[in-house]
């Protein structure tokens, strides 16, 4: 079937003052009606490919593609105008941490509203209602208090699903959500994620997860790719992980502390040059397929 | 020294603020910990479980209840004697280095304020033991990555040679094969110098992992307190205890 | 960068020895933390601009005997009110036929000093009073943030004017006068810095090691604050030399015949309609001096400022 995402060949710069940076390199993957979890530890570019897709790199960063298609639309070919309109109304993004995505000194509703007319031109009483709805999708018990409070009269949790709620008023394609559970509590965590997974569900979306946290991937998404110093190492079904293939996915897995397996000492991930320089693995879904 | 007792707490209550502002933050809070064991609190966060290290060092503004260590009752003020004996190792180990200082001044530092003597060879000593080679001695925090600091941290709680070690997750700013690194080297050490832990995380698998007793917290209370055994038996009586345990264990 | 293909060998070496990830002595780890900013330094044009300025402010001071055509005191009442480039005056001469190139030559000296007492003194007493209100706390806080907000209260120039009249004319008193009513804000900043700093980890861990409040503050706390006030004080240095100058405009600063700018621009008051250059040259002296301070502060904060450099 057709992607709703496409990459290809996806290679992100920085200039330092002696040499050049590269973050992400060569990376291709696409996406379709799924939930797509891009794990790597800290420094594996992950977050970087998120924000390269909706084109948020700041100068003097450097984007560089054959291609990031949206539905068959170059997104690198848009104008900045475009773009905007493509951000928040096609591809939606949820970050880290709520309170910073959240306008301080402005009523939650009002800002949901506000996202909500931004793509619609929909009128005042309409967004309001629609808002309310939404807050309730996202199983807010008191919708009603929670669009007259300020986002810091919110818990973490309670703030994170304010972000999804107003992420997906829009009605967006794609979601890419960044490390959107890694601030919130382990019983919140799931009670969030499990809103989000419902959601994208009902609707037909696409979601990027991105995470480093490997069990919440395998747990949670669909397919997996893995990310080590700016490549893709492996890709497979999440359900599949366990059976990961790589030496740096097996050994990240087995550097984990388990309840079940006790042992006197970890084992400890051996680092390989050799990752370093090796071709990039395709993240589409062909590529999936033929493996 | 008499009792052989580490740490020990006995109705710990820590407070902030007075009169309609005050937040309990620990209620009524007891436990023991031997010398030479392993103790863990688990608790998500606002749970208390890092105030109790607060309230242990004397960072908590305010307190009441017993806390002894090594069988001395703490007053309000820490002497260098208690400093010399419990030392800490914190959560961010980009927070815990003084951007401005060497690991050289770190380390140098800490001697010199306990009257050691022999700086040269204890430095090189502590960087050998926590797995730094001797060319990160002169280096500042920016040019170290975050499982490089959180070395140093530990080194700076060490080179006093400390009898107990407070540690407040100590991991959870690390990625998972840099965390293995520091756990499996708090392990060594914990070995090598006979040490005490008290750790505290909010990861069940971690502390499962490196402590025989656990504490589990919520809302500032203390409500259960079971063996590592019993605990990877699933023994818990607490629902509470059960839902984290249900979070932690459901994965892979 | 010339320098770098002169002495390609020699230059490459200390170069890496300046910027090695690995330094191998205290004092090279010092050194290259130097070096590096003095790079991000280099790198600014303008900030470049403005260093070059105050460099060739201080050796027309060291040198002025040498460079200077005239004597700054030597009068010529025949030759009194000369535009510039006339009978030998380059920029004119004053009313009482002084040349006034030569007098700006050694009013940079009094200038030089001026800026550098001020300098030395408000951000250190700030330094002093801030940190320690804020990280000792409680009344000794109220009490010393309380005498900060009087001195805050007066305008500048008022209050200066009031300790000059108090202590005598002068540019001793001129100096001590601006440093009482400049340390207020620099006592902010460090009080500001300080309460950022005094709940980060790293200050709780070295209290943990035991130090006591003295080290914790002169040896962990100071060297915190010092860049922003370095850069705070940078950019105040134009508003120093100009209260300077205006104490020196109203006859409370240097006292003739001294060629300090401000009272030069004073004496050429008289003159402005006629003699533009008795009053303009100086104050050209002066704007160009406080420009250059300003570039230097702004090349400063980027070089300095702890927030983006620690992250």
């Amino acid at each position: 079937m057709t992607n709703l995402l496409e990459v290809k060949n996806l290679t992100v710069k920085f200039p330092t003052r002696d040499t050049v940076f590269e973050a992400v390199r060569g990376l291709s993957f696409s996406l379709g009606r799924e939930r797509l979890g891009i794990v790597g530890e800290s420094g594996s570019g992950k977050s970087i490919t998120g924000r390269a897709i909706l084109r948020l790199i700041r100068k003097p960063g450097i984007v560089e593609a054959d291609r990031i298609a949206l539905e068959g639309k170059n997104l690198l070919t848009l104008s900045e105008k475009e773009m905007r309109e493509v951000r928040g109304h096609r591809i939606s993004m949820i970050m880290q941490d709520p309170k910073f995505s959240l306008n301080p000194v402005m009523k939650i509703g009002d800002q949901i509203c506000e996202a909500y007319r931004l793509h619609t031109r929909a009128s005042r009483s309409e967004a309001r209602k629609k808002t309310l709805a939404m807050l309730e999708a996202v199983l807010i018990r008191d919708p009603e208090r929670v669009f007259k409070s300020y986002p810091h009269e919110m818990s973490g949790g309670m703030g994170q699903r304010i972000m999804i709620a107003m992420m997906l008023i829009p009605d967006p394609k794609i979601l890419i959500a960044d490390e959107p559970t890694s601030a919130l509590d382990v019983t919140v965590q799931k009670e969030v994620l499990e809103i989000m997974d419902k959601l994208v569900r009902e609707r037909g979306m696409g979601l990027i997860f991105i995470s480093h946290d490997l069990n919440v991937v395998s747990a949670f998404c669909d397919r997996v790719l893995i990310m080590y110093s700016g490549r893709i190492v492996e890709t497979c079904r999440a359900d599949q992980l366990h059976n990961a293939t790589h030496p740096y996915t097996v050994g990240l897995l087995n550097s984990m502390p388990r309840l079940e397996h006790p042992v006197d000492y970890l084992e400890v991930l051996k680092r390989d040059d050799s990752w370093d320089t090796m071709p990039s693995v395709g993240g589409t879904l062909e590529t999936e397929i033929i493996t | 020294m008499s009792t052989g007792d580490g740490i020990e707490l006995e109705h710990v209550n820590v407070w902030f603020g007075e009169g309609k502002e005050r937040v309990d933050a620990v209620i009524d809070a007891g436990f023991t910990i031997p010398l030479g064991k392993s103790f863990g609190l688990v608790g998500e966060s606002g749970s208390g479980k890092s105030t109790i290290l607060r309230a242990i060092t004397g960072l908590a503004p305010s307190w009441s209840g017993m806390i002894s260590v090594l069988g001395n009752i703490l007053g309000r003020e820490r002497d260098k004697e208690f400093y010399r004996t419990v030392q800490m190792v914190f959560q961010d180990p980009y927070a815990s280095l003084h951007p401005r200082q060497t690991v050289d001044h770190v380390l140098s530092e800490a001697l010199s304020l306990h009257g050691f003597k022999d700086v040269n060879d204890r430095i090189i000593q502590i960087l050998d033991d926590v797995g730094l080679n001797q060319s990160f001695r002169f280096r500042w925090p920016h040019q170290l990555s975050g499982g490089q600091r959180q070395r140093v941290a530990i080194a700076r709680a060490l080179i006093i040679e400390p009898t107990i070690l407070l540690l407040d997750e100590p991991t959870s700013a690390l990625d998972v094969s840099v965390q293995a690194e520091i756990l499996n080297l708090l392990t060594r050490l914990r070995a090598e110098r006979k040490l005490t832990y008290l750790m505290v995380s909010h990861d069940l698998a971690v502390v499962g992992h490196m402590c025989s007793k656990i504490a589990v917290m919520n809302g500032g209370e203390i409500i259960e307190i079971l063996t590592v055994e019993d605990l990877r038996a699933l023994k818990a009586s607490q629902p509470y205890t059960r839902q984290l345990l249900d979070a932690s264990v459901q994965e892979c | 960068m010339s320098m770098d293909t002169e002495l390609p060998q020699k230059r490459l070496t200390l170069h890496e020895w300046l910027t090695t990830e690995t330094p191998a002595s205290r004092r090279q780890a010092r050194v290259s933390a130097w070096y590096r900013s003095w790079l991000a330094f280099r790198s600014n044009p303008m900030a470049m601009f403005g260093l070059g300025i105050l460099l060739a402010l201080i050796f027309i001071a060291l040198f002025a005997p040498l460079l200077a055509p005239q004597s700054p005191f030597t009068q010529d009442l025949g030759a009194r009110l000369s535009p510039p480039g006339k009978g030998g005056y380059i920029l004119g001469s004053d009313s009482l036929g002084r040349d006034i190139l030569s007098r700006l030559i050694y009013g940079s000296r009094i200038t030089l000093y001026i800026v550098s007492m001020v300098a030395l003194m408000a951000p250190i007493v700030g330094l002093f009073v801030g940190t320690a209100a804020g990280y000792l706390g409680g009344w000794l806080d109220i009490t010393l943030m309380r005498i900060t907000d009087i001195f805050l209260a007066f305008p500048k120039l008022i209050l200066a004017l009031a300790f000059v009249s108090a202590l005598g004319a002068g540019i001793e008193n001129a100096v001590l006068a601006i440093v009482l009513t400049s340390w207020p804000p620099y006592a902010r900043i460090a009080r500001a810095e300080t309460l950022t700093i005094r709940n980060a980890d790293f200050i709780h861990a070295i209290k943990l090691q035991g130090a006591g409040a003295l080290r914790i503050i002169t040896r962990h706390i100071w060297p915190l604050c010092i860049s922003s006030l370095v850069i705070r004080v940078t950019l105040d240095m134009a508003g120093i030399i100009l209260t300077a100058a205006g104490l020196g405009f109203l006859g409370l600063g240097a006292q003739p015949p001294s060629p300090e700018w401000g009272a030069m621009i004073s004496a050429g008051r008289k003159f402005i309609l006629d003699h533009w250059w008795v009053a303009t040259m100086p104050g050209l002296a002066i704007f160009i001096v406080s420009l250059a301070f300003n570039l230097l502060g702004d090349g400063l904060r980027d070089v300095l400022d702890p927030k983006k450099s620690s992250k």
